[in-house]
């Protein structure tokens, strides 16, 4: 019989181990169905984990992985955040495209603008697009006490009918022979988020996003109001002696939350994707929900989380085109992740001791 | 009878149809959570369900084994959740989120060659002379099985946490985990059961949209559905009558939003097609103000984990 005994203080050791171990396991996990497919399961995996990072033309991929990685970290630094005090935020979806939305509605407004101000323009409002939709669950939370967790995912939905609503409606581009979809913003230099060095994928966003990761340890470890958010989720009695006011903290977390998404996807608009379309948006802000727990909501851990995401999907495609690899065995593989790396969790808070129940 | 272009009888009719999947979905989850346990995967849950009871009825071209497939697949993806959160004390939340994203992906693997593909016909039960009888024949006797199933099933669901033993022992451990575990009741064994039959309701629910409703596999064809189903047991404050009014509400603005779509009123189709998601916010921020001040409704030991130390 095994028995779990809880630890007094949760293992340092298995902190940092159950993210090595969960990805170790997913492996094994995803190479088994990879033959279930029909696919060599060690060759699938080599594709890849090995193939973008050394393969052929991995330069060009070791620059995509930066693309990919810079809205995930971007996005789930700021999740993690809110976790922390156990505010679910899960709605970080529908906040990336109020953020894209309102940053290229500013753009195509003033089409065709050649003015510098109008990138740092597109900037603010992103954030403020991605703010301001978070203020709802937010807000609903403070006044009436509903679930953050359903209002912001509800959002979702929400932000995807309206997005549908602008690529076919106002913000379809008139010179666009009838297609869906707005203009190129790729197309528009003063609204173009280029790679600052060409080729390398290095673009704002991915900058923002290390910024933000160095905020976010900055705030969550060497800050009061993180030391606060801390207390709050993990002793919430505690954390209202301490003199914590929880509506502030909802507020603070879904609006940092919401600002960073939103920021995500006014980069993601406005560069590598450089349209708004009906399907602008691809799932990052679910994803980033899996970052943040690999990063152990960690900024430092979301850094390395965000960019082994960015490979499984780059991997992924990879795949894809050399071996066949359906696109939704990857989503598939993600979600393997993150189970294992919540069972093994286990292991950080409690002892696992074979044999007879041990007495109390 | 027909109110701006709008037939209330065919409405009526779809609105039992058009809540049945949220309804069954709702009333698995409102037995989990009366249990003390939060699943966020239902949508994962209705999904697998959806695409298993698909692939089953296709492959023996019985709608019934589809079902019964659907529901299999949906206890499956519940036992998981169960292993992690009962056994390996994961956090629920957590847990429910990558059960959803898990699913969402595993159907869209599953249903690749599903696509465009019929499903063999659901047969509505026949009634007879009852179906001829104006207005009340199409509304009250114009569906198949499932939907009268689900009717009853809240019934069940609702005389069994009243009135029976198994109910008592259900709420006991939903409502204090360490008390009931105090005085001999397996808590762990009570929460696999009731998640499993969760996950079974979702998996119907599911499998009763793709086979039924659209009647079709489509990736992602679930579109919150499973979410919603989620906000009507707190709508429902844990009674099992109030998720079928909160269901049955939520099917008629469904179906309400579908034939003001078909009537070619001038408003764009996204933006009709928002209204279920904001009512829903709408009518969760209602229930919480006035909830505000009374009793608390959720189960106490809801999303909390259970240790047995002693």
């Amino acid at each position: 019989m095994i028995t779990l005994i809880r630890r007094p203080n949760p293992s340092k050791f298995w902190t940092y181990a159950t993210p090595i171990v969960a990805v170790i396991a997913t492996m094994f996990a995803g190479g088994l169905l990879f033959a279930m497919l029909g696919k060599h399961p060690v060759e699938a995996i080599r594709v890849i984990f090995w193939e973008p990072l050394f393969g052929a033309n991995a330069s060009y991929f070791r620059g995509q992985l930066l693309v990919k990685a810079g809205p995930l970290i971007l996005i789930a630094a700021g999740l993690a955040v809110g976790f922390r005090a156990g505010i679910w935020n899960i709605g970080a979806e529908g906040q990336y495209i109020m953020g894209a939305l309102a940053s290229a509605w500013l753009a195509l407004h003033v089409y065709p603008a050649e003015s510098h101000w109008l990138f740092p323009a597109m900037i603010v409002l992103g954030a403020l697009g991605g703010l301001l939709w978070a203020m709802i669950p937010a807000l609903l939370k403070v006044w009436f006490g509903t679930s953050e967790i359903l209002v912001s995912l509800m959002l979702v939905y929400v932000a995807e009918n309206l997005l549908a609503y602008m690529a076919f409606g106002p913000l379809k581009n008139p010179e666009g022979f009838g297609f869906p979809g707005s203009r190129n913003l790729q197309s528009y230099p003063a609204a173009h988020n280029a790679d600052l060095i060409a080729g390398t994928g290095l673009h704002w966003g991915v900058v923002t996003a290390f910024v933000a990761v160095i905020a976010t340890y900055i705030l969550m470890h060497r800050h009061i109001t993180g030391f606060r958010i801390r207390v709050a989720g993990e002793a919430p009695r505690a954390a209202r002696f301490a003199g914590v006011i929880p509506a502030r903290l909802v507020v603070f977390c879904l609006g940092l939350a919401g600002a960073f998404a939103g920021l995500a996807g006014m980069f993601e608009v406005s560069g590598p994707s450089g349209q708004i379309t009906d399907s602008f948006n691809v799932g990052y802000g679910f994803t980033a929900i899996i970052v943040a727990f690999l990063g152990r909501l960690h900024p430092i851990g979301i850094l390395l989380a965000g960019l082994l995401m960015a490979l499984t999907y780059i991997g992924g495609d990879m795949a894809q085109l050399m071996l066949g690899l359906p696109s939704a065995a990857i989503q598939v593989f993600q979600g393997m992740l993150l189970f294992f790396l919540l069972g093994f969790d286990v292991l950080t808070n409690f002892r696992v001791r074979l044999g007879r129940r041990a007495r109390a | 009878m027909s109110i701006g272009g709008i037939d209330i009888v065919t409405l009526a009719a779809m609105l039992m149809a058009a809540s049945t999947p949220v309804l069954l979905a709702a009333t698995g989850e409102l037995v989990a959570e009366k249990s003390g346990v939060l699943n966020l995967g239902v949508e994962g849950m209705m999904i697998m369900g959806a695409v298993a009871g698909f692939a089953a009825a296709v492959a023996t071209g019985s709608p019934v084994l589809g079902f019964v497939a659907g529901a299999l697949a949906g206890a499956l993806m519940a036992t998981l959740f169960a292993f992690l959160t009962q056994i390996f004390l994961s956090n629920q939340v957590a847990t429910g989120l990558a059960l959803t994203l898990f699913g969402l992906g595993l159907s869209a693997l599953i249903g690749k060659g599903y696509e465009g593909v019929r499903p063999p016909p659901t047969a509505k039960l026949d009634f007879g002379p009852l179906a001829d009888i104006p207005v009340i024949g199409p509304i009250f006797f114009s569906h198949d099985w499932i939907v009268y199933a689900s009717v009853l099933l809240v019934a069940v669901v609702w005389f069994v946490l009243r009135y029976t033993r198994a109910g008592l022992i259900l709420r006991a451990v939903g409502e204090s985990h360490d008390a009931a575990h105090a005085l001999g009741y397996r808590v762990v064994a009570v929460r696999f059961a009731a998640l499993g039959f969760g996950g079974a309701m979702a998996g119907l629910g599911g499998a009763y949209l793709s086979l039924v409703r659209v009647p079709q596999w489509t990736e992602g064809m679930t579109a919150g559905a499973g979410w919603i189903a989620l906000a009507i047991v707190v709508f429902a404050s844990w009674r099992p009558w109030r998720v079928l009014l909160g269901a049955y509400m939520f099917g008629g603005i469904t179906a309400l939003q579908l034939q003001l779509q078909a009537a070619g009123y001038a408003i764009p189709v996204h933006i009709l097609s928002m209204a279920p998601y904001v009512i829903t916010i709408v009518v969760l921020v209602i229930l919480s103000a006035l909830h505000r001040h009374g009793v608390q409704a959720a189960p106490a030991s809801l999303g909390k984990s259970f240790h047995a130390s002693s």
